[in-house]
């Protein structure tokens, strides 16, 4: 057992998993990954950058990547919106990496020290354009540690950005933990054919196209416009066509693989609170009084953010009165719960945006005012 | 690499093109593009690189499709960025031969704060910014290197601003090599390209080029020939410059090796901290 920081975590998951190659730039409140990563990475062969900006940061480790070296960045609220253009270029040129956004209050500068958690539809869809998106949120030092982990082995399986988001409160936070002994670790898959018959963007075989590194004899084109199987730019409907909705079809079905939730008392529950991040430390506190009080109350812990589950919040509302679903911004997910839902049962959103967490305190009371004691309507 | 040598200049250029692929090619008939692409592969086949291990990285423009048609591996990236993207290449796998080519737009409006800070990382990489002093991809919009008083279509009544003066720029940030070129000395241009492959560290060399499509009709050139012309006339040798008085060189723009200086390199300093980690010596 280890006393150690969420921060902490990530920057050892991220090792652990094997990346060696990191490009960032200072940014409160996930300095210390980059700070950790510059010290450690040399120690095991892998390499430290500090960009002139969050923009040249992804530009570089995508650069990394494509080399064939595992890669990241980590940056907070305003970092990440200047990384939206570069995220974009991943998710079309399907280039593996992670990116960390610890989030802040926002908009804009914001609230530097204080949690948030309003960056989840950015993460969603902040670059422009249809793009796949897989988002995973921490809720404890040790999800810090496996859900990089995870993170990082979702990118190389589909060969795409993915993004670890992570609220302040988990990532400043410190909790004893026991890291796993063992832990999978995925890499891309490499080209199964000799270089002059490999097309960077042919997936007619595998589930996803392999990707060779620069470097390694393939000599492939690359480009952020819109491109054929061979990589080269096009403007044939039905490559374009085939191209953008290409990227989405991987995460449409691979969903179940990516999907990963934490359930508790669903069976009978008749209000069910769902958070991600802190929130669902705060739920599952609120949950566990509001059974000892008689109350039948469920919870869900989303992990996986992006795609967001709604087979699971389908068959919630089958049987459930109410999903409660605390959140530290003006309501972002829950609009997704009131899709998943279609009016057959009653979405109750709890926002804070005032800097503070939501308190178990907070969602008992919502529970309270929903729920009968022992059940029954 | 010793049989592209003996080939003659029209199937050198072949060997390294894409031909089958990706012709024909987007730039226009009179373009100074083509000509430093051929600057540029007979550098290359000069340096005898193995071209398996040669990345080509570019932004966006029209200089930056240069990489599309050449059988190397291959990055066009994002507005401004190739720099960025290469430095990943280069700190990831420090035995490639990594090359940016840019334009003035790219890496001197948008770009700019990469390329100020990779002159001063030195980290070795080559840089070829080819500048026609327009944006041409976009239709002839006013460039950081547009000279003041001269029209784009977002300068109608002349521009404003002053041009950057490049190699001042990249000189003053620290390069290890800066070097200016022009289209109209293709031979003198493939010799600095190749000077700047051998350097261990940051080169950067600047193509004076022509736009007659945009820059030309705009700024009253009759011909792609005048503008070549107007490059000869304008330019000074920097050997040639030291003989010259100062009224002479008024508005003329040097060419040759301008700075070439010795600075520790990037990537040899991170492989040296990597040994000494592991040699217990930190």
């Amino acid at each position: 057992m280890t006393l150690m920081q969420g921060n902490e975590a990530i920057a050892r998951g991220a090792l652990d998993a094997g990346i060696r190659f990191f490009a960032g730039y200072p940014i409160t409140p996930s300095t210390e990954i980059a700070e950790i990563m510059s010290e450690e990475l040399p120690k095991v062969g892998g390499k430290f950058l500090q960009m002139e900006d969050e923009i040249g940061s992804l530009a570089a480790v995508i650069g990394a990547s494509l080399a064939g070296v595992k890669a990241m960045t980590a940056t907070s609220g305003p970092g990440f919106s200047l990384m939206q253009e570069n995220l974009g270029y991943g998710y079309m040129t399907e280039v593996p990496c992670l990116v960390v956004n610890v989030m802040r209050g926002g908009p804009s500068t914001g609230l530097p020290t204080h949690p948030s958690q309003g960056d989840v539809m950015q993460a969603r869809w902040g670059t422009h354009g249809d793009h796949p998106a897989v988002v995973l949120a921490p809720a404890s030092v040790l999800d810090c540690y496996t859900l990089t982990v995870r993170a990082i082995n979702l990118a190389e399986r589909f060969r795409t950005p993915v993004i670890l988001l992570p609220d302040e409160v988990v990532a400043h936070m410190r909790e004893d933990v026991t890291l796993p002994e063992k832990i999978e670790v995925v890499d891309r898959e490499k080209p199964h054919v000799p270089p002059e018959w490999y097309y960077p963007y042919d997936d007619s075989t595998t589930d996803v196209a392999p990707l060779a590194a620069f470097g390694t004899g393939f000599r492939f084109h690359i480009t952020g416009l819109t491109h054929d199987r061979a990589g080269f730019a096009t403007t044939v409907p039905a490559e374009i066509d085939r191209a953008v909705r290409n990227l989405k079809r991987k995460t449409d079905r691979f969903r179940s693989e990516i999907i990963q939730v934490e359930r508790m008392y669903l069976a009978d529950a008749e209000v069910v609170v769902s958070g991600y991040g802190i929130c669902a430390r705060s739920a599952e506190a609120a949950v566990e009084q509001a059974r000892a009080q008689g109350y039948l109350a469920g919870f869900i812990n989303l992990k996986t953010i992006w795609p967001f589950c709604f087979k699971l919040i389908e068959r919630v509302a089958d049987t459930a009165k109410a999903i409660v679903v605390p959140e530290m911004n003006l309501g972002q997910l829950v609009r997704e719960f009131e899709r998943a839902v279609c009016g057959r049962t009653q979405v109750v959103p709890i926002n804070r945006v005032d800097g503070d967490a939501i308190t178990p305190r907070q969602i008992l009371d919502v529970i309270a005012q929903l729920a009968r004691p022992g059940g029954g309507a | 690499m010793e049989k592209a040598r003996e080939l003659n200049p029209s199937e050198l250029m072949h060997e390294y093109l894409r031909q089958k692929k990706k012709f024909p090619h987007v730039w226009c008939s009179g373009c100074g593009i083509g000509t430093t692409l051929g600057a540029v592969i007979r550098a290359i086949a000069d340096c005898e690189l193995d071209r398996d291990r040669v990345v080509l990285v570019s932004g966006i423009g029209c200089s930056s499709r240069m990489p599309t048609y050449v059988d190397f591996n291959t990055l066009h990236t994002t507005h401004g960025r190739p720099i960025a993207f290469a430095t990943g290449i280069k700190l990831a796998r420090p035995e490639l031969e990594v090359m940016v080519i840019t334009g003035d737009g790219d890496a001197a409006a948008i770009g700019g704060n990469h390329l100020i800070h990779a002159c001063r990382r030195n980290i070795n990489l080559t840089v070829v910014c080819i500048n026609n002093s327009i944006y041409g991809m976009t239709g002839g919009q006013a460039s950081p290197t547009t000279p003041q008083g001269k029209i784009a279509t977002t300068a109608r009544y002349g521009d404003f601003e002053r041009a950057f003066d490049l190699c001042d720029l990249t000189a003053g940030a620290g390069a290890a090599f800066v070097a200016r070129g022009a289209v109209y000395y293709a031979r003198q241009l493939e010799k600095l390209v190749a000077q700047a492959i051998r350097k261990k560290g940051f080169a950067f060399v600047e193509v004076i080029s022509q736009c007659p499509t945009y820059y030309g009709r705009f700024n009253k050139f009759k011909s792609p020939v005048e503008m070549l012309y107007w490059q000869r006339d304008n330019t000074v040798n920097v050997k040639a410059s030291a003989k010259m008085k100062p009224e002479e060189l008024e508005g003329k723009s040097l060419t040759g090796v301008l700075a070439d200086r010795e600075f520790p390199e990037f990537t040899a300093l991170y492989d040296k901290l990597i040994a000494d980690l592991a040699a217990g010596r930190k």
